[in-house]
């Protein structure tokens, strides 16, 4: 009878947890419509609530895979990428088929999820058997190659169905009446703008659930056992490979969603180095580091803040990158020199006995 | 086949480019077991110093090549020092993400600096260009010295550490620190040293590389230097002579393939190379195998 | 038919014969030890038994089945499971998670039904839990259960890590040197654990130790190795008795 109430109140704990962060989530999102509805918001703000969505839900699965399963990926743009023109080819193209706008931006999610985890699985397989630098610098080169690979497709649609090449539009050998989608370097124009404040905070919270949910379960267990000590995993029976390959799978589709989002939010959607490009996978680590390596909650929040201060604070926005580079830097040390761990230790310990003597 | 001939020797150039970089790259990974990002940038900033110095104050080349590996030398020893050097016992996720803090923190000082307009490079080369098969293969003063110089660089570093007490100190940390350090040797020394050289070598790469590609901007180093660690990977991380050898093949298929195949895709290319070296070989081609301890 | 039987197993490393002409035999419920000075091999016969080195040469039967040159993975499945010399605890993990972890293989239930919390995610978490809490009780872990790994003190790591390899359900348990840096007090009481967890668990258990106390005291018989080969084998006894033993201990 003990035995079960203790166990209980172990999940009532992680469900704690939790709960608190979807509340947060909820809240947030409650207070921005208030604000929104009284003309409280700028235009300046609102034009920023789905770019919030996006950074936040790439920062979640960015931890998923650096926290969670403890190797860095720096190509995690990349996976943004292919969600993003994925769903913006299937949504242009699909236009006149499926006139409902929410049901053609449902399977366009779909559609952008499926096709980053494909991407997620094909550099999975060959990068997961590398080990930590290797590995980071492997996602960097599979990110940089997608985005240029993409800056080189053309793909464009008429009577008889869709058309392909990597030349140029002229190749595409279109009937008259056909349109280019995806023009090389100049991407995709004309995505329909469906990506909204409430659907962004919707998926927020689906991929809250998803991440939150695989954490506290076997297949977490099992990737968290991996990242901790991949030897004794194995020597318990986990299939390392295949829990690597879920995690970063996983992940790279809920960087897919986030593409999504972004390419529905713009009307003309190219593969440059700003959006794309190592830079932005970059970027996203800061908000990862920022909120702590493992903390969801954390890397939600950090993303957030990191998003807006920048845009509040205007000249803030000259110093922006030497301030990432600079909470980069310091949190590393922080939280890993012997020197720092021993005073935290002391004033910890210090702090503790005067709370017993208390 | 004229054509071929040139493309080839401008991959060997830009190959050379490439080796210097990941010389120091393979010297800092193979002693101090981390992968210096801002190491790329060290490069820019070498570029930056070169060009301030002829450009701007109107010295001579020498002058401003001399400074820059000056400056490049203490710029990378208080790297070392102040960002790497207390991260010693960390994980390897923590100090690649410190490196990568120090990489930013560079290119948004010279940003600051400098400014985002590119700056037209003066080259430092004066040599002349050479006029093969009456004019028909001109092979620039630029590939000519960039050549030498990594040719010469190559054998210095090698004799420096087969004949030094110093060198033969980097080899004792690279195969075990704890070890090395028992046996007396001064291992935070010998890091700053490796970090030192590998350093002002990227300054020389910065005044070569930006003397052949005449535009300078914050963000000139990081590509250059992620492809030099592709090299370094490519001849076998920790390997010198192999570090020369992947950045002289790489700087080949790099030029090769913006010329016959795609300018756009050329680095897919080059790093489709490195993820088909991994897969294939994933210790390079003249890299030793590491057992994990159990 | 022996649980384990070893025959001829070897391996080198760059031309070095780090274990040679290895051969053994364990009986079901056995308690087996294995000595020898440091270097003698005695890790790397562990790591070639479950799989972390190929072997060059040799076979090895787990009730029967050829294992040799299996993965680690189908090795545990198998049915052996081990512990480290260094220990390797899932750190970041709870007590209770690190045994959880352990029954990965005899409990199961698909990721998406974890993702969904479906009706089986709670009813499989809440066996899992009650086994795990069975198997820390054992060590007198069970009060612990919610702090990290990483926070237990030393001894009490040791035994998470036989908690951990038990929670697989092997057949061998192999134990790298189980009582090192524990205490006489902490040794006595890990004795008695092994020989519970071998009564209990219907347990065949191999160790690697240097404490002659606790090898005199709980183990059947003995195998010495020496430069990789075996210089002898037989009752616990015997064996320590053997000049030859003493001489390969105490040097020339």
């Amino acid at each position: 009878m003990e035995k079960s109430m203790k166990i209980n109140f172990r999940l009532n704990k992680t469900l704690k947890s939790n709960i608190i962060t979807y509340g947060i989530v909820i809240a947030a999102y409650i207070i921005v419509q208030l604000l929104v509805n009284a003309g409280q918001v700028s235009n300046l703000m609102k034009g920023l609530l789905v770019p919030i969505c996006i950074y936040t839900i790439m920062a979640i699965s960015l931890n998923l895979t650096v926290g969670i399963l403890g190797e860095l990926s720096l190509g995690h743009a990349g996976f943004m990428c292919v969600g993003a023109f994925s769903s913006a080819l299937f949504s242009i193209s699909m236009l006149d088929a499926i006139p409902n706008a929410g049901i053609r931006f449902f399977f366009a999610i779909l559609i952008g999820a499926f096709f980053a985890a494909l991407a997620g699985i094909v550099v999975g397989i060959p990068v997961l058997r590398l080990r930590g630098d290797y590995l980071a610098i492997v996602t960097l080169a599979f990110g940089e190659i997608i985005k240029n690979v993409i800056s080189v497709v053309y793909i464009g649609k008429d009577a008889s169905g869709l058309h392909f090449s990597t030349k140029n539009a002229m190749a595409l050998n279109m009937a008259k009446e056909g349109t280019v989608i995806i023009n090389g370097a100049q991407g995709i124009t004309g995505t329909p703008k469906n990506s909204t404040f409430t659907i962004g905070v919707i998926l927020i919270l689906i991929t809250l659930v998803i991440v939150l949910n695989l954490i506290h379960s076997r297949s977490g267990r099992a990737i968290m056992s991996v990242r901790d000590n991949r030897i004794a995993a194995e020597s318990i029976g986990i299939n390392i490979t295949k829990y690597k390959l879920m995690a970063f799978t996983i992940s790279a589709a809920l960087a897919g969603v986030a593409g999504v989002l972004y390419s529905h939010n713009l009307s003309a959607l190219t593969a440059t180095q700003k959006n794309f490009g190592y830079n932005q996978s970059i970027m996203i680590l800061v908000f990862v580091v920022l909120g702590g390596i493992g903390n969801i909650r954390g890397s939600m929040i950090a993303a957030v803040l990191l998003t807006l201060l920048p845009e509040l604070l205007r000249g803030l926005n000259t110093y922006r990158m030497l301030i990432y580079a600079i909470i980069l830097i310091v949190m590393m040390i922080f939280n890993w020199s012997p020197k720092l761990i021993d005073l935290r230790k002391r004033y910890f310990h210090k702090n503790r006995a005067e709370k017993e003597r208390a | 086949m004229m054509s071929f001939i040139s493309y080839f020797i401008n991959g060997l150039s830009l190959g050379s480019v490439y080796a210097i970089i990941a010389l120091g790259y393979t010297m800092v990974y193979g002693i101090a077991k981390m992968l210096n990002f801002a190491h790329g940038d060290v490069i820019m900033i070498g570029g930056y110093v070169v060009f301030t110095v002829v450009s701007t104050m109107g010295l001579g080349p020498v002058a401003g090549i001399l400074l820059a590996v000056i400056l490049c030398t203490v710029l990378g020893v208080v790297i070392e020092g102040v960002a790497y050097r207390p991260l010693r016992m960390a994980s390897p996720l923590a100090v690649l993400i410190t490196a990568i803090g120090v990489s930013y923190l560079l290119q948004n000082i010279a940003l600051l600096v400098f400014g985002s307009n590119p700056k037209s490079f003066t080259s430092v080369v004066t040599v002349p260009a050479l006029k093969l098969l009456q004019g028909k293969l001109i092979i620039s003063g630029e590939t000519i010295v960039t050549i030498i110089s990594c040719i010469i660089i190559m054998i210095g570093l090698t004799m420096f550490i087969k004949k030094t007490r110093a060198g033969q100190a980097m080899l004792a940390v690279s195969e075990d620190k704890g070890a090395a350090q028992l046996m007396g040797i001064n291992v935070d020394g010998t890091i700053a040293l490796t970090f030192a050289i590998g350093s002002a070598l990227a300054a020389v790469a910065g005044a070569l590389l930006c003397s052949a590609y005449p535009t300078l901007t914050p963000y000139t180093g990081s590509m250059p230097g992620i492809k030099a660690f592709v090299a370094a990977v490519f001849g076998g991380i920790g390997s010198i002579p192999g570090a020369f050898i992947g950045g002289l093949l790489l700087g080949v298929i790099e030029n090769l393939s913006k010329a016959y195949i795609s300018s756009q895709l050329s680095d897919a290319i080059v790093f489709g190379v490195l993820i088909v070296v991994l897969l294939v070989k994933p210790t390079g081609i003249l890299g030793k195998k590491i057992n994990e301890k159990v | 038919m022996a649980l384990l039987e070893i025959d001829n197993l070897g391996i080198s490393f760059g031309g070095l014969r780090a274990v040679d002409n290895f051969s053994i035999t364990i009986e079901k419920g056995q308690l087996y030890g294995l000595i020898g000075p440091n270097g003698a091999g005695k890790t790397t016969i562990f790591n070639l038994l479950t799989g972390v080195y190929k072997p060059n040469t040799g076979t090895i039967l787990l009730d029967g089945e050829n294992i040799t040159g299996k993965k680690t993975v189908d090795i545990n499945r198998a049915g052996i499971a081990r512990t480290f010399q260094n220990i390797r605890l899932f750190k970041e993990l709870t007590v209770l998670d690190n045994v959880k972890t352990g029954l990965h293989n005899a409990y199961s239930y698909g990721t998406v039904t974890g993702i969904l919390r479906l009706p089986k995610y709670f009813k499989v978490e809440k066996e899992m839990d009650e086994r795990a809490i069975e198997l820390l009780k054992v060590f007198g872990l069970d009060e612990e259960k919610d702090i990290l790994a990483s926070n237990l003190p030393y001894g009490k790591q040791r035994k998470l890590e036989i908690a951990r390899a038990l929670a697989t359900g092997p057949k061998l348990l192999l134990l790298d040197e189980p009582a090192a840096g524990m205490n006489p007090n902490e040794t006595t009481e890990l004795m008695d654990t092994i020989r519970f967890v071998r009564d209990n668990f219907d347990m065949t258990i191999l160790l690697i130790e240097h404490d002659m106390k606790l090898v005199s005291g709980i183990c059947e018989r003995l195998t010495v190795l020496n430069f990789g080969q075996v210089l002898t084998q037989g009752k616990t006894a015997d064996v320590l008795n053997d000049p030859e033993v003493i001489k390969a201990y105490l040097g020339e």
